[in-house]
């Protein structure tokens, strides 16, 4: 049985209202309307703040609309390099009336709230800083558009805030020109709004809050970019020839990067021709169909979703793992069971992905925890898809996918690419019993063929029913047993195959934390808050399923491991336990489930909660 | 069981040096009888006839009776018997992956009409390369007599009983969709039904072949618009058929009267004679008023019911390099540092 940690987050007081400068650590949540172009201010602000060199991360938490929503962008400014989530807000930009009350309760005292001079609270504090301006007026003054007026107004606050922080308006000059991609006129016109909205708050308010950043050196040579493009750029390096995909939020823009970057990358410029086929189906049905029939012919073919459309695919997912086709799915999670949350993330399909279809099935699934391995599992996953001709799943979730984060450049990928056990004509010549479905290596692994080989030997019928070891129709008991026996036997070659945990140990640590995907940095986070106050932890991030002996031996050195992830039921802690069950009463379940970010208080308030227990 | 092939006294060698025996598949596990193996040795002829390649077809089948016929001829071609109502799209898969390759998808009612509608007009609507054999019988044999969505209003079965809901027309439904070669037939006109699948194998394009296909244990019966005893007393064939392969040094006489002949790509032609009534199968419209009628007034018509030579298919549309997908290597597949380098920019 695990045992469940619940915890209450508490918003953190700031220590002394009438101290010290705050520099480079605070949040910034600008409380916009949808479809209001505020994501335009919020990524020039976060650039900006980033070309400074002070690190920084971005969160859209944006609702399920074109437009008229409410929506928050919060930009965490953090000297020491913590990109995780963090409850509490410093600065808020509360240009949102709907939710002006809301937004306002959640600051900090001590905090700052940057509003239209019309927007209204119905309780204002006394314990935070008010900065009001006059959008209407500077907008009118523009001489913009009046269609553009909504998405000028936003320019204001970024002066403003620029104005108030101290953030380089050359560096803002410069995001702006990268956004509109050089073009003069919207650089000018949005420019000039910024100008005129810091220069108004110098000559009529006077700065009287603490926070304010100063240029550092912490993000020089690093790039900003978001999960799903980093997966589509991978994908593209790995030779994906076959793309087939349904619209689902929050995948899309992992298919819009692919179709972006794939002209540039792979086709021949004198005639336009493709080394690749990106094709939009009717539903995720189909978009499973086609890649099935593409891995079948030899290709290394790929589709992006989310939950709704995973569930879609689940029939073809038990076929091409049972009539062993090579394909790739990438599942960038969002909030179920259902419709859920679609633009809220979350860790919720470890479960059905891994045991995805009906009967006795397990996939190869992989998790990427940072923008490196956005990339780099984007054509890893086609090299263990067709080295162990199976469907490879790849969870990626909302808040990597879709938001901005800091990284390393990527590397060229030097290692060559693995298209597995497939045989020639000639090749196979030289086997004398060949079946399809043959175990003659002992890693359960059969040989293939592709259509179009001319061995007359080389054909085949794939078939989702029962076969024996020539692809034969069988119902034979002996055949449908020995044919599973052997897909497990494939399954622990698997467990070899897959990328191991990372694993940062620390020798004088008493407890485990295990976490997966997104929740490292709220994690790592979570580690140096924890060894403030006392506790060393050591720390083990699963990479892939199956899972395998470095996660066992992780538990055997541990008495208390806690599992940290974002959904209801604790779904990898079950697997842990089910994977090392002489460990499982040492597994404790750090989970919420509630569609926002894990944040490293959280993290760190259930395991001092259950440590404190413990103790008692 | 074995599907037998007539040849007819033709050579028994074909341009390839294959036989028909080469042709062939598995035993037939199918009720004795049943139209669908009429289907397969008619396949197996056409193949053998046109000297396809083994290696280059690839047999693709979804769910069903029919489904299962692929087992049944030509062993030396791939095949991927998939999910019920599927096979448009792993047909699609495959064909992307591998330009190539001739796709024979072999579907039926069930498959096409009910669970696989929305794929098959979807391929259609894409011009997916693929010669599509719907074996028509109206029933759902393998679990044992229910109607599927073309059997007739008014039909009785001993399972189901009355069919109140009026049926589905595949052709209908591919002309709606914009296919370029749709045509029916019935599995007891052999020499119809092969021709046929010979211009469906040399169109560029889905070619759809609805054929009225007798079940013979759930629907034979006197009354069932798909017996072999209503077929035979009631098919009313547009034009007689004829395939002239390029490889045929024929003489062909453009007699415009009740003679036409349609060019297809790459040199093969179809000649229709005209029999009972003026047809244009150039003509859409005329197509689905043909076939309403046909359905309003119980008729069965069977022919070439629409061709349209000027779509283009997925692959042109989709502007695909010429080499398989499936043979690119690495050095193709892999971009440049160059490239690399360019799109990284992007991100700095």
């Amino acid at each position: 049985m695990t045992h469940v940690i619940e915890t209450e987050t508490q918003p953190r007081p700031l220590d002394d209202l009438e101290s010290e400068p705050i520099v480079n650590d605070f949040s910034i949540v600008a409380a916009t309307v949808n479809g209001s172009g505020s994501q335009t201010a919020n990524n020039v602000l976060m650039r900006a703040i980033f070309k400074m060199g002070i690190p920084v991360s971005g969160k859209n938490l944006f609702p399920s609309n074109i437009q008229g929503l409410p929506t928050w962008f919060i930009i965490r400014v953090s000297k020491d390099g913590y990109t995780a989530r963090r409850d509490t807000t410093e600065i808020l930009i509360a240009f949102n009336q709907r939710t002006a009350d809301e937004d306002l309760a959640s600051l900090v005292p001590g905090g700052v709230c940057i509003h239209p001079n019309d927007v209204k609270f119905t309780n204002p504090r006394s314990d935070v800083f008010f900065y009001p301006l006059p959008v209407r007026e500077l907008v009118r003054q523009s001489g913009a558009d009046a269609k553009l007026r909504d998405y000028i107004a936003n320019m204001v606050y970024v002066g403003a805030v620029a104005e108030l922080l101290g953030i380089d308006m050359n560096e803002i000059k410069a995001a702006l020109e990268r956004h509109f991609k050089g073009k003069s006129k919207p650089i000018a016109l949005n420019y000039g709004v910024v100008v005129a909205a810091a220069e108004w708050v110098r000559a009529n308010l006077s700065k009287v809050d603490r926070f304010r950043v100063e240029p550092m050196e912490k993000t020089q040579g690093l790039i900003l970019v978001d999960g799903n493009t980093a997966a589509a750029f991978g994908a593209l390096m790995g030779g994906m020839t076959v793309c087939a995909w349904y619209p689902i939020t929050p995948s899309t823009s992992l298919v819009d990067a692919m179709t972006e970057l794939a002209p540039i990358l792979r086709a021949d410029p004198a005639t336009g021709t493709t080394t690749y086929a990106i094709i939009q189906t009717e539903d995720e049905i189909a978009a499973a169909g086609i890649i099935v029939g593409a891995g079948w012919a030899g290709a290394r073919a790929m589709t992006a979703t989310s939950g709704p459309g995973l569930s879609l695919m689940n029939e073809f997912v038990s076929l091409a793992y049972f009539a062993e086709v090579p394909c790739v799915i990438w599942d960038v999670q969002r909030m179920g069971p259902s419709t859920g949350l679609p633009t809220r993330t979350s860790q919720g399909d470890v479960l059905s992905a891994y045991y995805m279809g009906h009967g006795d099935t397990h996939h190869v699934v992989l998790f990427p925890g940072t923008m490196t391995e956005c990339f780099e599992f984007g054509y890893l996953a086609f090299d263990l898809a067709e080295r162990l001709q199976t469907p490879v799943l790849v969870l990626s979730d909302l808040d990597l996918g879709m938001n901005n984060w800091m990284s390393e450049p990527f590397t060229y990928p030097e290692k060559p690419f693995d298209r597995g056990k497939v045989l020639t004509a000639d090749e196979l010549e030289q086997f004398k019993d060949w079946g399809r479905y043959k175990d003659l290596d002992g890693d359960g692994i059969p040989y293939r063929t592709l259509p179009g080989n001319p061995n007359p030997r080389a054909a085949y019928l794939a078939r989702g029913t029962g076969h024996n070891e020539y692809a034969v129709y069988s119902e034979r008991p002996t055949d449908w047993q020995q044919n599973l026996d052997r897909l497990t036997r494939k399954h622990n070659t698997a467990r070899t195959l897959v990328p191991k945990p990372i694993v940062l140990d620390d020798d004088s640590a008493d407890i485990g934390i295990i976490a997966y995907g997104s929740t490292d940095p709220a994690v790592r986070e979570a580690g140096d808050m924890l060894r403030a106050r006392g506790i060393q932890t050591s720390y083990l991030r699963i990479r892939a399923l199956p899972l395998e002996a470095t996660l066992t031996d992780f538990l055997a050195r541990y008495e208390r491991v806690y599992i940290v992830e974002l959904n209801q039921d604790g779904q990898m802690a079950q697997l842990v336990q089910l994977h090392a069950p002489e460990y499982a009463a040492r597994v404790r379940s750090v989970r919420i489930c509630n569609g926002l970010p894990m944040t490293a208080q959280f993290v760190v308030d259930s395991i001092m909660r259950a440590e404190q227990a413990e103790r008692e | 069981m074995t599907v037998e092939t007539k040849t007819n006294g033709k050579p028994q060698v074909n341009r390839i040096g294959l036989t028909s025996q080469d042709y062939r598949g598995g035993e037939t596990t199918l009720c004795q009888g049943c139209g669908h193996n009429s289907i397969t040795s008619q396949i197996i002829a056409a193949a053998f006839e046109l000297s396809l390649a083994p290696h280059q077809v690839i047999k693709m089948s979804g769910i069903g009776c029919s489904s299962k016929t692929p087992a049944y001829f030509m062993s030396r071609s791939f095949g991927f018997n998939t999910l019920h109502g599927r096979m448009p799209s792993v047909t699609t898969g495959a064909v992307l992956a591998n330009r190539t390759l001739l796709a024979i998808g072999i579907s039926g009612d069930g498959d096409t009409g009910s669970i696989g509608l929305g794929q098959f007009k979807h391929m259609v609507r894409r011009n997916v390369p693929v010669v599509y054999i719907v074996e028509n019988n109206g029933v759902y044999g393998l679990t044992k007599g229910q109607f599927s969505a073309t059997a007739d209003v008014g039909q009785t079965l001993k399972y189901a009983g009355t069919n109140v809901l009026p049926p589905i027309d595949i052709c209908i439904e591919a002309l709606a969709a914009d296919c370029g070669f749709v045509a029916r037939s019935f599995a007891g006109d052999a020499k119809q039904v092969r021709e046929l699948l010979k211009a469906a194998m040399s169109f560029h394009g889905t070619a759809v072949i609805d054929i009225i296909s007798p079940c013979v244990t759930f629907n034979n019966h006197h009354d069932s618009t798909k017996s072999y005893d209503y077929g035979k007393a009631h098919e009313e064939r547009l034009q007689d058929i004829q395939f002239i392969p390029r490889f045929d040094e024929v003489h062909i006489d453009y007699d415009e009267g009740d003679e036409r002949y349609v060019q297809l790509h790459d040199g093969p032609m179809i000649k229709l004679r005209k029999l009972g009534r003026d047809y244009d199968p150039t003509n859409k419209w005329h197509a689905i008023e043909l076939l309403e009628r046909a359905r309003q007034n119980h008729e069965f018509i069977t022919g070439l019911l629409y061709i349209n030579t000027q779509r283009q298919t997925l692959h042109e549309t989709m502007h695909l390099t010429s080499t398989p997908l499936a043979y690119l290597s690495e050095e193709e597949l892999r971009p440049s540092r160059e490239r690399f380098e360019r799109v990284m920019q992007r991100f700095m």
